[in-house]
């Protein structure tokens, strides 16, 4: 591919890559929506932007177009909302391969079909060799939070419940190994998922969950500092209750990693009062996004006082407690 | 109209710990004696005596000559004293100025006479919280200041006539003894087992649990010990099966015979252990009880029964027992009743109880005799202050907030420093919250509002990340200069006292180039310093897996060094294809100069095997096995210290069957000549004063005597009452930040 202006390239990369992708665009500048579903009172637009970078950009589990998909479609559900609509914007590196391009485009098209969703508009710009690192996509995401429907981290309390739906770690482990710089002989594959269906499974018979998150980045331990910062309380989680794959596990007992700060790219986070526990844990096991499901700790009472009231602390299987801080910057050996 | 009558006599001002230890009581028996008229008080400085006499050098002589035991004399001022009227006699009169500058002290070890008196007929014959102005109790019990009874966790306890009398009196040496008691009126004792009080003799059914191998919780005097008999194999494996505690040294309490009977204690660790601090001491060991109570060690922790309780519990039990922190390993020990019948459950098998609360949380000291060095600096110690050095009388408060792995804070007033207590490693969830309580709690009862705060520059430290929660102007002082600083602190080196060349060696620490340091040789002072060498950077394969997995850093070293072969030989099993490609890629192998892996290389390579159970474990055993041997040779160009050349010796060594003791002893005395020559050199060229010797790495005696040796007839600076690891960087801290704000001020 080489680095144009808005000339003809441009209109033919369109029409032959993007087109019979994502289907033939309105010919206005911009998608218009049927505003159906907002017109219930009390229902609520939510939207969400992310940009998404990866390499490589095809991994065992998914490419980039499916991350950028499922990112979007996560950080929508996560929050209670239905995702509908999607915009696309692509960076592309002077020299990427077409293919590359077609494949990529291809899979953001079935994901989108799989979450029911739709990709009503996009953007592309191809840039001169080394201003990018072969493609660069964002997403953005319309969806709607129903009437009555309100998931947010300041509603955790004391007692609640924590789930996860599967096991952790699986992206970033993934990622390493199809870098190809360790000669990983995993079959580890990454967990990129939408989550929608999921979440209104969930919310269909556990409608008092209090909040949710997508672990991706910085993993499950960014998610949850994130949240008990949000609650203003504190999250206590077991060790041997988190679902790892042994080879997730053996990976990083190896390099030293710690699977609780792993990305992930289709791990809920779900916060739930206790009464409704089980049945959250029961509707997600029923789907197979949710078949590696468990609870895996509670939100508790802040700790007193000093500096730092609403932490995360896991309970390790020697029975210590241990302070699970969100990471800072690049992880720094500290035994002195 | 009369004029009145003038005498002629001296005020006379005596600083230091002379407060709560019997000293008015003191001076008012020494001023009968000589017959002399005046009168004694404690105030904000400490004590002032005021004296209608000619002469006062005699009596000054014997201020300082017949000091109560846990008296500290730092300083005694006299000026001429007028006085209006002649003194009725000699009095103790009442404490003049505000409560909170009156000092507490550290928590003393039973005197004789207490230990006399619960060993005879009287009524304190078997009470086991006899105590006196000379010892007992202080900081552990104490709520608030100022230090008086209604104040400790003793004010439920009303004084009956008896122990009211002797309160009263100026003649006993129970005079204001705070905590005083007897069985009429004070704390008692009972035995649980079963989660329920057993009726007896609560001593006798502690020893006779303890004879059947059980393990007993002991409430003590900061905290709960885990009991067992130190003869009893079984008893300490069953003790170490229920804490998963494998290897690390269990510290062990016995009379002087019985420390005797297993230990060959040289006079310095005699007099030590017989401080009022009762530290455990490290003694070396005669080898005659069972292996697995320091496995892999050649000396014992030991110390004194240090209560009257523990003095009837190893009298009645007669042998020598294991007394370890009633904790979950890394977690704070456990001081509640409460608390200790839910957390210690599963540990003991019976429970030696009081109704004396422990109002604050304070660990069993760890110190050295030879050289005298303090390694965790815990009950006994605190909240003892050092004086800061010369030129430090102007410092700023400052507030400095240590390590991650051995935190510890450090707070500096009116020229002296208060450090605290050993806390742990601020990863562990109770330890945290201890070191937030700690922050309040000594703000609180030094009554210091801080003008600085100061903190080690790693993001990543849990102290760090409080401190810049913490609302001060804040400085951040790199690890080792920290180290450094705290050495020069601890052996009052003034603050021009110019440069000196500064050995740190330890673990890891973040360096100002944003790699990890730990073998360093720098050039330097309070207020800066710089890198003149370093040992040759290695990779940390896994991050700080590296630092539990001492086979890590031998595969590291060894393919440094060309010995990849011999890495494929030792570790067969080891994932060391993925680890070199995970080094090659740089994934979580940080490079680092520390010494700390580097002793941990070479443990693996002298046989090692697998993770260590605690910490320094590895460097423990290689230097409990190290015998004197000619030194390895290091290459030493360009400022880097490269350990190649040791360690193609090493390997061609262990290919000849070379006996590791003396392969250990080459690797001390190797590493010491590669940092103490050109040390040596910076001294005799002038650009440096002294050698200081700091870090972690140097508690390690083999490698110290090592350093000394090559630095024979060089001036040495030693850490001895601050530790030389992480547990004296807030000590440094505050120095460093003191310095540098005093120079900046100067130069304004
Ligand atoms: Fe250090
Ligand atoms: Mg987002
Ligand atoms: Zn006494
Ligand atoms: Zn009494």
């Amino acid at each position: 591919l080489s680095h144009g202006g808005g000339g003809k390239a441009m209109a033919d990369l369109i029409e032959t890559v993007f087109f019979p992708a994502f289907g033939p665009g309105s010919g206005e500048d911009q998608a218009r929506l049927t505003a159906d579903a907002l017109c219930e009172p009390g229902a609520r637009l939510a939207l969400t932007t992310d940009s998404f970078v990866v390499t490589p950009l095809e991994f065992p589990g998914g490419d980039i177009g499916k991350l950028a998909v499922c990112g979007a479609v996560n950080d929508l559900a996560v929050g209670g909302a239905r995702p509908l609509w999607l915009s696309a914007a692509f960076i592309i590196e002077e020299g990427c391969e077409i293919a590359l391009l077609q494949r990529v485009v291809a899979s953001m098209a079935r994901e989108a079909a799989l979450a029911g969703v739709r990709i009503v508009t996009g953007d592309t710009k191809v840039v001169g060799r080394g201003s990018a690192d072969g493609l660069f996509v964002t997403t953005s995401g319309v969806g709607v939070i129903p009437a009555g429907r309100d998931l947010a981290a300041a509603r955790i309390r004391p007692g609640d419940v924590v789930l996860v739906n599967g096991v952790l770690g699986d992206h970033g482990a993934a990622i390493l190994a199809a870098r190809g710089d360790l000669a990983l002989s995993t079959d580890l594959v990454s967990d990129c998922q939408g989550l929608g269906h999921l979440m209104e499974a969930v919310l269909a018979v556990a409608p008092g969950t209090r909040a949710a998150r997508d672990a991706t980045r910085g993993g499950l331990a960014a998610a949850l500092n994130e949240m008990a910062l949000a609650a203003g309380c504190g999250i206590e989680i077991r060790e041997e209750a988190l679902p790892l794959r042994p080879e997730v596990r053996g990976v990083c007992e190896i390099l030293g990693l710690d699977p609780l700060y792993l990305a992930n790219e289709g791990t809920l986070v779900l916060f739930v009062p206790e009464a409704e526990a089980e049945a959250a844990l029961t509707a997600m096991r029923s789907r197979p996004e949710g078949q590696g499901a468990a609870i895996i700790g509670r939100a508790v009472a802040a700790s007193e006082g000093g500096a730092h009231t609403a932490r995360v602390q896991m309970v390790t299987s020697f029975g210590g407690c241990r302070i699970v801080d969100r990471l800072v910057g690049e992880q720094l050996p500290r035994i002195c | 109209m009369t004029l009145p009558t003038m005498e002629q006599g001296f005020a006379i001002r005596v600083r230091g710990q002379v407060q709560g230890v019997g000293f008015r009581p003191f001076v008012w028996r020494l001023a009968r004696a000589a017959g002399l008229r005046g009168d004694v008080l404690n105030d904000a400085e400490g004590v002032l005596i005021r004296l209608v006499a000619q002469d006062c050098g005699d009596f000054i002589a014997a201020l300082r000559a017949d000091r109560p035991p846990l008296a500290r004399i730092d300083a005694i001022e006299a000026v001429p004293q007028v006085f209006a009227a002649m003194p009725e006699g000699f009095s103790i009169a009442a404490s003049a100025g505000t409560g909170a500058e009156t000092r507490v002290t550290p928590d003393a070890a039973t005197c004789p006479e207490c230990r006399a008196e619960i060993f005879a007929p009287g009524r304190r014959q078997g009470y086991a919280f006899t105590n006196c102005t000379h010892c007992g109790p202080r900081y552990t019990i104490l709520r608030e200041l100022p230090y008086d009874r209604a104040r400790t966790t003793m004010a439920g306890f009303g004084l009956c006539p008896d122990c009211a009398a002797e309160y009263a009196d100026p003649a006993d040496r129970r005079f204001h003894a705070q905590p005083i008691a007897c069985p009429a009126c004070g704390p008692n004792l009972w035995y649980e087992a079963g989660g329920k009080e057993v009726a007896g003799d609560p001593v006798a059914l502690a020893v006779a649990a303890l004879k059947a191998g059980q393990v007993v919780a002991v409430k003590g005097l900061g905290g709960f010990h885990l009991a067992c008999d130190a003869a009893n194999a079984r008893a300490v494996a069953l003790l170490r099966a229920r804490k998963r505690r494998p290897s690390k040294p269990f510290a062990l309490m016995g009379t002087e015979a019985m420390i005797r009977a297993h230990a060959t204690p040289s006079e310095a660790c005699w007099r030590l252990l017989r401080d009022p601090a009762a530290p455990v001491v490290l003694v070396p060991a005669r080898g005659t009880l069972p292996e697995d109570v320091a496995p892999g060690m050649r000396a014992l922790g030991v110390m004194l029964p240090y209560t009257p309780l523990h003095h009837l519990l190893i009298a009645a039990f007669g042998g020598m027992l294991v007394m370890t922190s009633g904790n979950l390993s890394g977690a704070p020990q456990v001081i509640g009743n409460d608390e200790a019948r839910k957390a210690l459950a599963r540990f003991a098998d019976g429970f030696l109880m009081h109704n004396r609360e422990i109002a604050r949380r304070l660990d069993d000291g760890v110190e050295r005799a030879e050289p005298p060095m303090v390694i965790r600096r815990a009950r006994g110690r605190v909240p003892g202050t050092l004086p800061l050095p010369p030129g430090f009388d102007a410092a700023p408060r400052v507030l400095a907030f240590g390590g991650q792995m051995k935190a510890a804070i450090c707070l500096t007033k009116n020229g002296q420093a208060m450090v605290s207590q050993h806390l742990g490693d601020l990863d562990d969830a109770e330890t945290a919250l201890e070191y937030d309580r700690t922050l309040r709690d000594l703000a609180a009862l030094f009554d210091h509002a801080p003008e600085l705060a100061a903190c080690d520059p790693h993001p990543g430290y849990r102290a760090t990340v409080t401190a810049e929660g913490a609302g001060q102007p804040l400085m951040r002082v790199w690890h080792h200069h920290a180290h450094l600083a705290s050495c020069l602190g601890d052996n009052l080196w003034p603050l021009d006292g110019g440069r000196v060349a500064g050995i740190v060696m330890d673990g890891l620490g973040l360096g100002p180039d944003g790699t990890i340091w730990g073998g360093e040789l720098l050039l330097g002072d309070y207020t800066g310093f710089e890198r003149l060498a370093h040992l040759a950077p290695a990779p940390l394969p896994g991050g700080d897996r590296a630092s539990r997995e001492p086979w890590r850093n031998a595969l590291a070293r060894l393919d440094q060094a060309g010995l990849s072969a011999v890495a494929d030989r030792l570790f067969p099993d080891a994932p060391r294809a993925l680890l070199r490609q995970a080094v090659g890629a740089g994934v979580n192998a940080p490079r680092s100069s520390s010494a700390g892996r580097l002793f941990d290389a070479f443990a693996a390579l002298a046989g090692f095997a697998g993770a260590q159970s605690y910490e320094g474990e590895a460097a423990m055993r290689l230097e409990a096995m190290a015998r004197p041997a000619a030194p390895y040779p290091f290459d030493c160009r360009d400022g880097i210290i490269d350990p190649a050349p040791m360690f193609r010796a090493a390997a061609a060594d262990l290919a000849a069957g070379r006996d590791r003791g003396d392969m250990a002893g080459a690797f001390h005395a190797g590493l010491a000549r590669a940092f103490c020559a050109p040390a040596r050199a910076l001294v005799q060229g002038g650009r440096a004063r002294a050698v200081a010797l700091s870090g972690g790495v140097l508690q390690n005696a083999f490698l110290l005597r090592e350093c000394l040796a090559a630095l024979d007839g060089l001036p040495v600076l030693l850490h001895r009452q601050i530790p030389a690891n992480d547990g004296g960087l807030a000590f440094g801290q505050a120095l460093v930040a003191a310095a540098q704000r005093m120079a900046a001020a100067k130069s304004l």
